[in-house]
């Protein structure tokens, strides 16, 4: 039994199985992306005046990171016309490219989130916050026992509020030093992890799912690029489908990067 | 549109051959135990695996509907013969046999979930779906067999989630089928997770399947298969698989964020100043429990037509078989099932009026719940039209499709008042509520369930189910369903809430006499009424359990292929049909209902029936 349109197109509908199937997918894709983007605006829409966060991604490895998936897209549409031409070589490079560039883009994005995950908002015991990165904790350093001290390169402010826009002039010219903290000085820290308030929860949500995309993408694209040689021998059609229909998706999560971007990094 | 007929290129002849034997033709691979029924890849081995696992699950669920109508009726009172089992299962959340609080509320969440879930619409989508569509657009299979396969294994994988969370500390979600925050991250249980992780299993299922339809019913039809020649069973399910796909999505998005909620503790659903037991919470706040509620009704509520529509796709191919003669008004169900589909998007908020959400998006979402009852009576009408001036055939499967149209009428009906925010303000979360979605669903969808049961096991095994026990069924469960949902309107009414472990004795006029709005006796009666009648609609199962596994192997065998004289071209393949389908690649000829067509000896004419038996059908002989 053979299941028709696998290959060729059906002449009425003008398009083989599978690329519909993707269609259809990314369809839901949308829609499930649409979701999380409709979370994100009634968060942002209903926080409280001044408490949504602005300027605390790095827009510089945002933009980085923007060109590289670009990049990938070009390296993917190269790739495919490869297959169309039938040049099974130039095809390797461009997919090899692709997988690279997929690949740094993860390690800039691992970069973002330990950067975040040593980032720590300390409220001290005269009501002022202590906020920057961990350089140190002393040894005998436990916030239940209040032993030790804790170093963070960073500010204090008096205010929570003087945290939230990074853009502002005032943090803008704000000196960050070093400050030993210690543990009985403190009365609560909490580093910037999906808890610490919507923003950061809703920015590793989105980035993170986003980032999985990546990865299921690109192990897709390296399983052909590694394993696709019979397949090419035995029916190159076929194969430049497979090209095709996993490029359909790796556009797909470069557009929904597209987005995320100018929303979690530039607004 | 018939030009496209020659276009085709011919069906590539699949290596089966006429005749009721699937096995001859497979003698150089038969495949074995496992890779014949574990790892098939055949829609229709699917199909059953889909609806052997839903039936089960349905039972399941009704087990524990049939213990939460002893507590409710019995609040307190240990369970008769099964409540130590309960207890040495469950341990503490069963103590002496009794059901707590909290277990009824396990029960409750995971009865919604497993009927609507893992029950209903694996069985009405799924199943059917998958059993029967490819044979009524003449395809071989699935266009992608393989993620058909992956389909099945990850709404089992869901369903063994949704079970094992009975059984951890805490137990089960505790939170409703609705799992609304803030609830659903306080309760102290991990259910919550395991739920949510289910629901992403099966939300995964349901999308592969999606797609896998969409695309099947796009791309698979059989030459002269147009879109208007479609069964309307197959309409209702496209149009299905798309409100899986579109629907299903931002209730994966939502929870992704409860299970951020739960397991790494933000605060997308809670909150600022969230107090759990008399104290503040230690989450950041700033997030929104309507949120929640938002993006799960945008599931919830085509959901709903999730449940529905195949409902109405099998009962309109059973009345047509029935009534011989054509469905009345084809065009417009199928226009009518495809502005169900669209609308069923933008209905979502109307089970929100009492949030606060804001009287001008109330007033929006009234407005498009009235316009959405406007095709659902379309459909209904033109099934109950489709009645008249027919010479019925009565059998089981018609009785039930029969039983489905009034039903189904009580629970559309009674929906109005709901729809309409100020009367659902009062009837919000009673059992007014759930009488009425119960009728969609139970009477509703299930009879109509059981008429595809019974009218397509003859085409899966070859043999009828009995008719006599099927009567004895239909009846039955008729009687019992409606004496136990129609009680619930009145109690309802009487301002009896939902979700209250001890079947609200503690507003009962007996314990409270001096309040006003105290519920009188005669209510909480209702209550005892309702668990016989619970029980002894459970017993009237027991014919249909008894006659589906009995007749696999015992009931009367068919004579012919197409034992109902159908016309559609699930009934023109070999019995049951091998892998592939069909014996010889199908050209459509006609539309799907050409019943008593005057002037044809027999008064069923087949789609892809030659038009003269004379010339030899060529694509374009029919011009």
């Amino acid at each position: 039994m053979d299941i028709p349109y696998t290959v060729e197109n059906r002449p009425d509908t003008g398009i083989y199985n599978a690329k519909l199937g993707i269609w259809l997918f990314l369809a839901s894709e949308v829609m499930l992306f649409g979701g999380l983007f409709s979370a994100y605006i009634l968060l942002r829409v209903g926080a409280d005046p001044g408490m949504w966060p602005h300027g605390w991604l790095d827009v510089r490895l945002g933009t980085i990171n923007t060109l590289l998936l670009a990049l990938s897209a070009i390296t993917t549409l190269l790739a495919w016309a490869a297959c169309k031409v039938r040049d099974f070589g130039k095809f390797k490079f461009f997919h090899a490219c692709t997988i690279l560039l997929a690949l740094a883009f993860l390690g800039i994005k691992s970069y973002e989130y330990h950067d975040k995950w040593i980032h720590y908002e300390i409220q001290l015991a005269n009501g002022k916050f202590a906020d920057g990165h961990l350089v140190e904790k002393s040894a005998d350093f436990d916030l239940a026992k209040k032993t030790g001290t804790f170093t963070i390169h960073g500010r204090i402010v008096d205010n929570r509020k003087e945290l939230m826009d990074l853009r502002s002039p005032e943090a803008r010219s704000a000196k960050l030093e070093e400050h030993i903290i210690a543990a009985a000085d403190i009365k609560k820290m909490e580093n910037y992890g999906p808890k610490h308030n919507t923003f950061t929860a809703i920015y590793f949500t989105l980035t993170g799912l986003h980032a999985l995309h990546i990865l299921g993408g690109t192990l897709v694209i390296f399983y052909l690029w590694a394993f696709g040689g019979t397949l090419w021998q035995r029916d190159p059609e076929r194969f430049t489908n497979r090209i095709e229909v996993s490029g359909l998706f790796w556009h797909f999560v470069d557009l929904v990067w597209i987005f995320l971007f100018p929303v979690l990094y530039l607004t | 549109m018939e030009a496209t007929v020659q276009q085709f290129p011919p069906f590539r002849e699949p290596e089966a051959h006429p005749g009721h034997d699937d096995h001859g033709q497979h003698e150089h691979h038969e495949p074995g135990f496992w890779s014949k029924y574990i790892f098939s890849t055949d829609h229709k081995v699917i199909g059953i695996q889909y609806g052997f696992t839903a039936l089960c699950f349905m039972q399941f669920g009704f087990f524990l509907m049939m213990l939460m109508r002893w507590q409710i009726a019995h609040p307190g009172v240990p369970v008769p013969a099964i409540g130590p089992l309960l207890e040495k299962i469950l341990g503490a959340p069963a103590a002496g046999g009794a059901i707590s609080p909290d277990l009824y509320n396990s029960f409750g969440a995971m009865h919604g979930t497993i009927m609507v879930f893992l029950g209903v619409v694996p069985l009405a989508f799924a199943a059917f779906g998958n059993y029967v569509v490819p044979l009524m657009i003449g395809a071989p299979d699935m266009t992608f067999p393989r993620i058909n396969m992956a389909s099945y294994h990850a709404f089992f994988l869901g369903g063994v989630v949704m079970l094992v969370s009975f059984f951890i500390p805490g137990g089960a979600a505790q939170a409703g089928w609705t799992s609304y925050s803030p609830l659903a991250t306080t309760i102290p249980t991990n259910g919550q997770a395991f739920w949510l992780i289910g629901m992403v299993l099966l939300i995964t299922s349901s999308l592969l399947g999606a797609v896998n339809f969409i695309a099947t019913i796009i791309q698979l039809r059989a030459p002269g298969m147009t879109w208007m020649r479609l069964p309307f069973f197959v309409w209702a399910q496209f149009v299905t698989a798309f409100i899986l796909l579109l629907a299903f999505p931002p209730l994966e998005a939502a929870g992704v964020l409860q299970l951020m909620d739960n397991l790494a503790h933000t605060s997308f659903f809670l909150p600022t100043g969230l107090a759990v037991g008399g104290q503040l919470a230690d989450r950041s706040g700033g997030g929104s429990p309507l949120l929640w509620q938002h993006l799960f009704w945008f599931l919830g509520h085509p959901e709903v037509y999730v449940l529905i529509l195949p409902a109405m796709g099998i009962v309109a191919e059973v009345i047509a078989n029935n009534t011989r003669k054509p469905l009345w008004g084809y065009k417009s169900l199928v226009y009518s099932v495809l502005f169900v589909g669209f609308l069923s998007f933008i209905v979502w908020a109307h089970h929100m009026y009492l949030t606060g959400m804001g009287q001008k998006i109330a007033t929006f979402f009234q407005a498009t719940t009235m316009i959405i009852s406007i095709p659902s009576v379309i459909i209904l009408t033109c099934m109950f039209l489709s009645l008249w001036g027919g010479s019925i055939r009565i059998n089981t499967p018609m009785l039930f499709a029969l039983g489905f149209l009034p039903m189904f009428g009580i629970g559309g009906l009674t929906g109005l008042p709901l729809g309409l925010a100020a009367s659902d303000l009062y009837l919000h979360d009673t059992y007014y509520i759930i009488a009425h979605f119960h009728y969609v669903v139970a009477p509703g969808t299930i009879f109509a369930l059981f008429a595809g049961v019974y009218f397509w096991f003859p085409k899966m095994t070859g043999r009828k189910m009995n008719e006599f026990w099927g009567r004895v069924h239909f009846w039955c469960s008729l009687v019992f369903m409606n004496l136990v949902f129609m009680p619930m309107f009145a109690q309802g009414i009487k301002g009896m809430l939902r979700r209250m472990s001890d079947g609200a004795v503690n507003y009962s006029a007996a314990r409270v006499p001096n309040a006003i709005d105290a519920l009188p006796g005669t209510v909480m009666e209702l209550n005892q009424w309702i668990l016989w009648a619970a029980i002894a609609l459970g017993i009237a199962q027991i014919p249909f359990i008894v006659n589906l596994f009995w007749s696999i192997g015992h009931g009367e065998k068919v004579t012919s292929d197409n034992p109902w004289e159908a016309t559609t071209l699930d009934w023109q393949t070999p019995t049951p049909p091998p892998h592939g389908n069909f014996a010889h690649a199908p050209h459509v000829v006609r539309g799907p209902y050409e019943y008593s067509a005057p002037g044809h000896a027999t008064d069923f004419t087949p789609q892809d029936e030659a038009e003269s038996p004379a010339a030899p059908i060529t694509p374009t002989a029919h011009h």
